[in-house]
């Protein structure tokens, strides 16, 4: 270890959302970072991205290097990204080197040369727009623009210690032949760089899956692992750094209405303002309904209220909810409900959560409601739907609101869905809404299976539906293995019968 | 009877500059008597033309005239392919090789040789 290392490393942060957090601060200052990926992995997005943010974010200037690509074609290409290349090469904030090939105009070679060349140029164009930041793209595309790959080798490690000395911090974009192998083609990583990201983009049952690895930062942290990411339209690449988000939340004391009073009874005086409900039952069972009442018991105490729904359009919705004598339409035009309603098919479970999380930002709501999650879970992998949960989970309880989310579980009676078992520990709070087959008729009974830091009631009630709402009854003291499956009958021993004597009866 | 021009970017007096200026200069003498004009434009001090004519490695010999226009790289010690790379037909030669070897090994002007 050289005398150069032992000191500390700064970071410059690369305004890139997402991924300063995967960086522990953003790029080694300074130095060189090697991006490497497939093709179609997001390399020169992300390339360009550090230039961007750079200029949009901390108003530093960028020199863009082309080997590839002309000019030309990577303005037009990131114009969809919502990136105004020229406006930035106008106001002198960005400038290109544009090194690739010239059209017809083959090239002979005649025995040795090197990069001084280019060296020249970036350094000409480092200082005329005083750039702090330079991306390199590709380094594939140099190996194959010259003959002589021992030359370019040698020159491309002149170039990173030329750009060391500009003091500028770069990105170079390297290929790869497989996710999983070697870092880069031309074993270019071994010279150019002593820091590593890997770009993928993964096949995973049936859905492509990109993800950000830090592999390497010398003699400076990182976080570890793969970190799923995807590319915004007129943002570029978002990293949602899911693992990396830290258990911060602080929790509140205050209690926010479910918008029924009988369950708030049975929750022990409502949710908690912070918490992440999780409502559990089979098709048709009330979760909807158990959604719009708590909407309706957000809006009517000046809360608003965000509901995401991914089953139901906007006008079967507002149906429902005047079934259930609640007014959706009259909460919108009181500007406290704002309803979302799309299919989750239109897009990955990436965008969505960025699509959620740009809804909430933006209408700054109180409460979200999610119905339901289980329409969610089938667009993606295992992994990948419990990183979108998490990711969900912690940016509503970073904001400290109120979260319900639906889930649907696959059996009539009783059973657990996947959703629960995956996110069970995530929630605060789990609802269960059961169908139970008492003789010879369908019921419906509600318990509250958890309900973290406060006591709750442990009953299993039985509740019926009608025009106003949802009625929560007595308990079901007579059966036994509702959240089984399996309802029996369980004749009442003289005990309990003396006991139900005793017990006022409410109406259900 | 056809004028070459011809432009060899440098970046700096490196040896391997040198050495390809010394090559085009027995080249033009050998081959283009009389009908070349020959400019060395150091980058170091012009940074600006690289950038105008998209320079990327040194040592790199431009030809503008006559058309077409033609991009040598190198140190221009294969004469064989700097003299097809500017379009001159060279004169025949016994073995092809030799000619290179002369020019790296010496510098002595082997044009006479076979």
């Amino acid at each position: 270890m050289n005398k150069e290392t032992m000191l500390t490393i700064e970071k410059l942060p690369s305004g890139v959302p997402g991924l300063d957090i995967v960086t522990d601060g953003g790029l080694p200052q300074g130095r060189t970072t090697l991006i490497s990926g497939t093709a179609g992995s997001g390399k020169t997005i992300l390339a360009a991205q550090f230039l961007v943010e750079g200029v949009k974010k901390f108003g530093e200037s960028g020199v863009f290097i082309t080997f590839e690509e002309s000019a030309a074609d990577i303005r037009r290409n990131v114009a969809s990204l919502g990136w105004d290349i020229e406006a930035f090469e106008a106001a002198g904030k960005w400038t290109f080197v544009d090194a690739a090939p010239q059209p017809g105009e083959p090239v002979v070679e005649t025995g040795d040369y090197d990069l001084g060349a280019l060296i020249v140029r970036i350094e000409l164009a480092v200082q005329r727009v005083g750039a702090t930041r330079v991306a390199l793209d590709s380094l594939g595309a140099i190996f194959n623009q010259f003959q002589n790959a021992s030359i370019i080798r040698n020159e491309l490690f002149r170039l990173a210690v030329a750009l060391k000395q500009m003091g500028v911090t770069a990105v170079m974009t390297a290929e790869r032949d497989d996710e999983y192998g070697r870092i880069a083609r031309h074993g270019v990583e071994e010279f150019v760089a002593d820091n590593v990201i890997v770009l993928r983009n993964v096949l995973e049952t049936e859905k492509r899956r990109r993800t950000v690895e830090v592999l390497k930062f010398r003699g400076t942290t990182h976080q570890k692992g793969e970190y799923p990411f995807t590319v915004m339209p007129d943002e570029g690449i978002v990293v949602i750094p899911l693992s990396a988000i830290k258990l911060k939340q602080r929790s509140s004391n205050v209690r926010i209405s479910s918008g029924n009073t009988e369950l708030d009874a049975m929750c022990g005086g409502g949710f908690f303002r912070d918490s992440i409900i999780l409502l559990s039952g089979a098709t048709g069972c009330g979760k909807t309904l158990m959604t719009t009442e708590f909407i309706a018991g957000g809006v009517s105490r000046g809360e608003r209220c965000l509901l995401l729904a991914f089953e139901e359009s906007r006008h079967q919705l507002m149906r429902n909810a005047s079934g259930w004598g609640r007014d959706f339409e009259a909460y919108e035009q009181a500007g406290l409900l704002e309803i979302i309603a799309t299919y989750p098919e239109t897009c990955g479970l990436e965008d969505h959560l960025i699509a959620i999380k740009h809804a909430i930002e933006r209408f700054n709501p109180n409460r979200v409601a999610v119905d339901s999650l289980s329409a969610l879970e089938r667009m993606a992998s295992v992994k990948g739907f419990r990183e979108f949960v998490i990711g969900l989970t912690s940016f509503i309880k970073d904001r400290e609101i109120a979260g319900l989310f639906t889930v649907t579980t696959d059996t009539l009676l009783g059973g657990e869905s996947v959703t629960d078992g995956h996110i069970s520990t995530i929630t605060d709070s789990i609802i269960l809404l059961r169908y139970v087959e008492m003789l010879g008729e369908m019921k419906r009974g509600l318990t509250v299976l958890k309900m973290r830091g406060s006591p709750h009631n442990k009953d299993i009630r039985e509740f019926s539906i009608d025009g106003t709402g949802m009625h929560i009854g007595r308990a079901f003291r007579s059966i036994s293995g509702i959240l089984a499956g399996h309802p029996q009958h369980v004749p009442p021993r003289e005990l309990e019968r003396m006991e139900a004597l005793f017990q006022d009866t409410p109406g259900t | 009877m056809s004028n070459y021009k011809l432009r060899l970017y440098i970046t700096g007096h490196t040896t391997q500059a040198e050495r390809a200026i010394a090559n085009l200069k027995r080249i033009c003498a050998e081959e283009l008597q009389g009908r070349y004009e020959m400019e060395v434009i150091d980058l170091v001090e012009d940074p600006e033309e690289g950038e105008r004519q998209r320079i990327v490695v040194t040592p790199t010999l431009i030809k503008q005239l006559p058309p077409p226009l033609r991009r040598i790289i190198g140190d221009l010690s294969d004469k064989q392919r700097v003299l097809s790379g500017l379009d001159v037909l060279p004169a025949f030669r016994d073995d092809e090789d030799t000619s290179r070897d002369e020019i790296d090994a010496s510098g002595e002007a082997s044009g006479d040789d076979s």
